[in-house]
């Protein structure tokens, strides 16, 4: 328990030493959306009976949970290829359960903050919706998915490079298509239901139900849930896959 | 003293390399053993399979009594390990550096804060408690690499080439400090291709060459088997060097000698290339000219040694324990 805290202090000193540089790179790009979407396609638009406006907040924080929370693995490619640091966890008596809860604690802690940071932007914004604890419930899940997915993948790739491959292969398409900056429903039929076994699609759902005060649901949940305990399960698991 | 590191028949492929092709040795506790060899011989990929860094292709070591394969992680609690390549958290301070490592090895509050001013005091870099890492030289890296290693008070600790690339006077300052940790108690395993690090710091030397073993032993046994004295000079157009077992052989070589000379004390490096050369001409990469070791009698044709051609057929040396 101490030692995967000592892995999250390590990772809550770093973010702590550049903090302001890691506010402003968070606040751009729900900036630029929003000034781009938003405000660009003008108040008149209506998504569902809600102004766009409405519609696109709680879409850039499932977005921005799930880059942030995933952004872990940058910070974990740093350490293994550039600062050589994992190793001293890998000869450390870490066990690799301890490891990756720290770098998923390190993950889901970075979501938050963007999280905060994108509802203070639409809060001057002037949208108001209601953040309760079904809201908050499906932002730790997903970016408890994303920091665990992470995690596994910064243990398999071989270099920084393969890493960005994938964010651009996995997370990017998904930042665009999973329920984020237009309603799923509105898409054919066939593209739907592929989209409905991408997890950012119910972590949208459910983000988006709650912050309009409806019930959200359960089985968005019950996905997240389960996808986030398998690649939490498949990160411990390939943690000795970074030895050569 | 029991043998605290155990190594049988260690090996390690990578894909194309055979990087080590099974070594077998022992160190004993609180012995200082020096892992010599060039570039690319297997020093790391041995250091790094036996701390875990690495899984090893076959063979068996065991630390202190635990194997390096076993799953529990008590074993990983014995060693301190000084990797070649610098690895601290630059944008950290040195006390951070040490008391993340403090927390990762299970080492209460109030222990890691005694033992970071200890170490720090230890290695000379107290006053430099709260910089950030990235503000150090490179010896002073080195130097809280050491400390941090040994936090956790391991049995063993490993560095791997923790001169390589400083000054010889910063160079001397870590061998007191490496002098000074072994007489303290801890077993030391030192990697490194400069041989007059391992003639100095030593109790016992281990040539590696291409993945194997040629060949164990202390330095003064090394030594003696070549000679006490030796003799440069520049012979038909040749570096040439001749070895005596006593002074007044040397000497009396040296009556005859017409040439420049330099006489001086058989060092490990004499040793060295008395190995290489002979493997050179078994592999029969070389041709070996047929020259002997000084063992003693007259001096003359027979007992010169080119560098980097030679071979002995003197007395064999000495190979001590296990390879
Ligand atoms: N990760 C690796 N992949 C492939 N080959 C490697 C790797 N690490 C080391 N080697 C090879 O193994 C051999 C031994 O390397 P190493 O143990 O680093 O030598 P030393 O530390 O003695 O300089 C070298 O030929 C090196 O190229
Ligand atoms: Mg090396």
């Amino acid at each position: 328990m101490s030692k995967c805290f000592a892995v999250y202090l390590r990772e809550l000193i770093i973010l702590k030493r550049k903090f302001w540089r890691q506010i402003a790179s968070m606040s751009v790009s729900p900036l630029l959306y929003l000034i781009a979407f938003g405000f660009g396609l003008g108040n008149d638009l209506n998504v569902g009976g809600r102004p766009y406006l409405e519609f696109l907040i709680p879409g850039l924080i499932a977005m921005g949970s799930m880059v942030y929370s995933f952004g872990i693995a940058t910070e974990i490619n740093v350490a293994r290829f550039y600062w050589k640091i994992f190793e001293e966890f890998q000869a450390a008596p870490v066990p690799n359960i301890a490891y990756v809860s720290g770098e998923v604690l390190a993950g889901i802690t970075r979501a938050l903050i963007s999280v905060i940071i994108i509802l203070i932007i639409g809060f001057i914004s002037g949208v108001n919706l209601s953040y309760g604890p079904g809201f908050w419930v499906a932002v730790l899940l997903n970016s408890f998915l994303f920091s665990s997915l992470a995690v596994g993948l910064a243990m398999i790739v071989k270099s920084h490079a393969d890493q960005s491959l994938l964010s651009s292969f996995l997370i990017t398409p998904m930042s665009f298509l999973g329920g984020t900056f237009f309603p799923v429903d509105k898409m054919p039929v066939v593209v739907q239901k592929i989209l409905y076994f991408i997890p950012l699609t119910h972590a949208s759902n459910a983000i988006r139900a709650s912050a309009y005060g409806e019930k959200a649901s359960g089985i968005s949940y019950l996905v997240l849930v389960v996808i986030g305990i398998v690649c939490f399960i498949f990160a411990v698991n390939v943690v000795n896959k970074a030895r050569d | 003293m029991p043998d605290i590191i155990k190594i049988d028949n260690l090996k390690k492929n990578y894909k194309k390399i055979q990087a080590l092709k099974g070594v077998s040795f022992n160190v004993a506790e609180g012995e200082l053993f020096a892992y010599l060899g060039p570039n690319g011989s297997g020093k790391t990929t041995t250091i790094r399979i036996l701390t875990g860094l690495t899984k090893s292709s076959g063979g068996e070591a065991f630390l202190n009594g635990h194997n390096i394969n076993g799953k529990g992680i008590e074993g990983k609690k014995q060693f301190g390990l000084v990797t070649q390549i610098i690895n601290l958290d630059n944008e950290l301070t040195i006390n951070e550096n040490l008391d993340l490592h403090g927390r990762l090895y299970g080492m209460k509050k109030t222990d890691r804060q005694a033992v970071i001013e200890v170490m720090l005091e230890n290695v000379g870099l107290l006053e430099r408690k709260n910089s950030l890492v990235k503000e150090l030289s490179g010896g002073m890296k080195r130097r809280l690499m050491i400390a941090r290693a040994l936090m956790h008070s391991p049995g063993i600790l490993f560095l791997d080439e923790p001169t390589a690339g400083l000054d010889p006077e910063i160079r001397r300052k870590l061998w007191s400090l490496i002098k000074k940790i072994q007489q303290q108690g801890t077993t030391i395993f030192l990697t490194t291709h400069y041989i007059e690090e391992a003639e100095f710091l030593a109790d016992r030397v281990c040539f590696l060459e291409q993945g194997e073993i040629s060949a164990i032993d202390s330095p003064a046994n090394f030594i003696n088997s070549v000679g006490a004295w030796a003799i440069d000079l520049f012979h038909e157009a040749e570096f040439v060097t001749r070895y005596f077992k006593t002074i007044e052989e040397a000497d009396s070589f040296t009556s005859h000698a017409q040439d420049g000379y330099t006489k001086r004390r058989v060092n490990l490096e004499d040793a060295f290339i008395n190995r290489t050369g002979r493997r050179m001409k078994e592999n029969g990469t070389a041709e070996g000219r047929p020259a002997r070791m000084a063992s003693g009698h007259s001096h003359g044709q027979g007992n010169s040694n080119v560098h980097g051609h030679s071979s002995h057929s003197g007395h064999e040396n000495s190979n001590g324990g296990g390879c």
